[in-house]
């Protein structure tokens, strides 16, 4: 598990990963009798580094995109276009985005996601062993001998003590918090340097979400792990990530230091996002938020801003325009925006 | 019809018969709620909140059993009513919007009919007036006329929502019961339907039971709230005296470990253990095996109520600070 953590080569300061120009785009209603030329542009032209052993949250609002980038970038999905350049020091940097065969299943040994609902991503008819041994048996890693002290070390990790009262059992055993620990587990037994962390807390209640998320940060810093941490909750982002990146449509619009963000919000669509956060005073009220009702269709949207129809502050100058590229505004910040 | 509040739940209790064995999933609850003021129930899943609000109208299953207590309405057990006379209250004096309601909604026909459908179930008013009718609901809850005329597939989550609520708010109810309207919405979304509940109940003076496992929503939409653990009320207070000087451990663990994006970042507190196995509670307070302020008497009997004022919790050794 160290080796991951270290990176050892000479290209040290390279980062984990680098996505450049990433897209997905899915046909839309395409039939026998009409070539298909409707697309639905769920990942469009994303950019963004994310360092070694770094958490990087990806937030937004349900069917932004984030999941279909988080599959993207462990390949459980095929990008349309772009390229993720992918180094953890243990090899050569490799483009993963068009990988295939063999380097393709090697990349999975250093790439894992791990999902919001643990129930849907495992076999009920399985063993908790056999759920965190999964990925090794996969790879072909171990001996069953080898793999059951591996399991066993997993799952005292992850707090599941004793280990072999859990070994036997099954998912439905277990509570949400305990099933969550088994799929960060069997994420983590291949010893990866990335992981895609898909709202793993959004389904836990508070008593036992603060461990789970305590349990990932731990993990993260101990074993040099980049995260990619995919929430709608800015407040769980807050309190995982160092840095933060707001998707909107396809598109990053704002990404950053997190608490300069949060105290600083520059693109008008992250104001709103953070302005309709309740809070958790009785005694303070908040603002409405300023934004309006329309959205933008993903398939085969304008060129314009992706926020301009429910922006409070467009002119015709972002009507007339393209999209706008991420710039520097801040001292960490970047910003897709004509007037922040 | 005055002197009573609106709304007066005594020592309520509800079981589930399960294959497992038995639930009791309301146990004891006793709350009132004053006319046009909104109560927040807040609890982690599994707590019994939805089972409290389905006692309250009586929509418990064909396995659940109101074992005892009153729900009265202005003065009226709705426990003892028949069925016949308890239609009569549904809908006409306590409406309800369901955690799922937004699925409920039939594909099939137009979103206007079913609410005019489920009007003529309560109203005899003529089919005219109806429709005028749902087009007045529809601008209380900021929906297009437009919309009247289409089918759910064309509605956004929130604009369902909306129309739920509109359907809930056509008789004009005294009380109206939210379960987690908001929970399965982005959170531009639920502000806007946070609002919108805010802005009718004090339009047309109305009470309401706002349930959800978010202390953030709860203290943005309550005047009083009520923390559940384990089937039971465990604090009960002005919200904001629970968010401000709560006295149950519970409670305290609850808000310590809420993560909020304004203010400081305080360290979040990690509450250890697992919720309860309702099928096999602890003994004593339910809360004992968790708590950080437990001692040998917890585990052994029912705590008792410690009462500052209008404000209460059950515990035995309540911390000050
Ligand atoms: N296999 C697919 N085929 C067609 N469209 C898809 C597919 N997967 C996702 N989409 C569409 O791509 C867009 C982005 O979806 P995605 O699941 O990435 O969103 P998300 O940000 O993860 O949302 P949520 O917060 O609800 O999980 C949506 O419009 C979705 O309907
Ligand atoms: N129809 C049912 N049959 C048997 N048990 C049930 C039923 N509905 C809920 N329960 C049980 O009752 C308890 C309270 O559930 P519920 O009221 O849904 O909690 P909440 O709404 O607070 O999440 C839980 O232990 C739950 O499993
Ligand atoms: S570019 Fe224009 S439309 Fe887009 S977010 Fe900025 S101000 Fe709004
Ligand atoms: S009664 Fe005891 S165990 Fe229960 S909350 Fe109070 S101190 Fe904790
Ligand atoms: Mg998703
Ligand atoms: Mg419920």
């Amino acid at each position: 598990m160290a080796a991951a953590a270290q990176p050892t080569s000479s290209n040290e300061d390279r980062p984990l990963l680098q996505v450049e120009g990433l897209r997905k785009h899915f046909p839309a209603g395409a039939s026998r009798f009409r070539r298909n030329e409707r697309f639905i542009h769920a990942v469009d032209d994303v950019n963004f580094t994310l360092g070694r052993g770094e958490s990087l949250g990806l937030v937004g609002e349900s069917g932004c995109g984030k999941t279909t980038t988080g599959k993207m970038l462990v390949r459980l999905i095929d990008p349309t276009d772009g390229h993720v350049i992918f180094d953890d020091g243990t090899g050569e940097p490799t483009d993963i985005a068009t990988l295939r065969g063999k380097p393709l299943k090697e990349f999975r040994k250093h790439a894992q996601m791990i999902f919001q609902d643990p129930y849907e991503s495992m076999n009920p008819r399985r063993t908790i062993f056999d759920t965190i041994a999964e990925p090794l048996q996969v790879q072909d890693i171990g001996t069953l001998v080898d793999r059951l002290d591996r399991v066993m070390e997993m799952l005292a990790l992850v707090g599941l003590t004793p280990p072999r009262t859990f070994l036997f059992r099954y998912p439905h055993e277990l509570s949400g918090g305990q099933r969550q620990r088994v799929a960060i587990a069997r994420a983590l037994i291949v010893e990866p340097s990335f992981v895609v962390a898909d709202e793993p807390t959004s389904m836990l209640d508070v008593s036992v979400r603060t461990g789970v998320m305590q349990l990932m940060a731990d993990l993260a810093s101990g074993l040099g792990i980049g995260y990619l941490y995919i929430t709608h909750d800015l407040a769980v982002a807050r309190y995982m990530c160092s840095r933060i990146a707001v998707m909107y449509l396809g598109k990053i619009v704002e990404i950053g230091d997190t608490e300069e963000i949060l105290r600083s919000p520059q693109h008008p669509y992250t104001q709103a996002l953070l302005s309709a956060v309740p809070v958790p005073d009785p005694t303070v009220s908040r603002e409405a938020v300023k934004i309006k009702g329309g959205v933008t269709t993903l398939i085969n949207p304008p060129a314009q801003c992706r926020f301009y129809p429910r922006c409070p502050i467009a002119d015709d100058y972002c009507e007339t325009n393209d999209h706008p590229p991420l710039e520097r505004k801040g001292q960490e910040q970047e910003v897709s925006c004509y007037k922040a | 019809m005055s002197g009573y509040p609106l709304l007066a739940v005594e020592d309520l209790t509800m079981h589930y018969q399960t294959r497992a064995g038995e639930v009791c999933a309301v146990d004891g609850v006793s709350l009132s709620l004053e006319r046009g003021q909104s109560l927040g129930l807040v609890g982690e899943s599994g707590c019994g909140k939805s089972s409290l609000a389905l006692a309250l109208l009586r929509l418990q299953p064909e396995n659940a059993q109101i074992l005892r207590g009153k729900v009265l309405l202005d003065g009226v057990d709705l426990v003892s009513l028949s069925e016949e006379e308890m239609r009569t209250y549904r809908w006409n004096r306590i409406a309800m919007v369901f955690q799922s309601a937004m699925n409920a909604l039939d594909p099939v026909y137009r979103v206007g009919d079913q609410i005019i459908e489920a009007l003529e179930q309560h109203s005899n008013a003529a089919r005219q007036d109806m429709v005028d009718r749902v087009g007045e609901l529809y601008k209380l809850v900021n929906l297009s006329p437009n919309f009247i005329q289409r089918y759910p597939h064309e509605y956004s989550g929130g604009m369902k929502q909306r129309a739920i609520i509109a359907m809930a708010l056509a008789c004009e109810p005294d009380l109206i019961i939210a379960d987690e309207p908001t929970t399965a919405l982005d959170v531009i979304v639920q502000d806007h339907i946070l609002r919108e509940f805010g802005n009718i109940r004090k339009e047309l003076n109305m009470s309401m039971l706002y349930i959800s496992h978010d202390m953030a929503v709860i203290a943005e939409v309550s005047d009083v709230v009520a923390v559940m653990y384990a089937g039971k009320i465990v604090e009960y207070g002005t919200a904001e005296e629970v968010f401000n000087k709560p006295i149950h451990p519970y409670t305290r663990a609850l808000m310590s470990a809420f993560p909020s994006v304004t203010g400081e970042k305080h360290e979040l507190a990690t509450l250890g253990g697992e919720p309860p196995n309702p099928l096999d509670l602890p003994s004593g307070c339910h809360f004992h095996p968790r708590c950080p302020f437990a001692t040998d008497m917890c585990a052994e009997q029912e705590p008792p109520t410690v009462r500052r004022g209008d404000h209460w919790a059950d515990c035995w050794n309540p911390p000050e600070d």
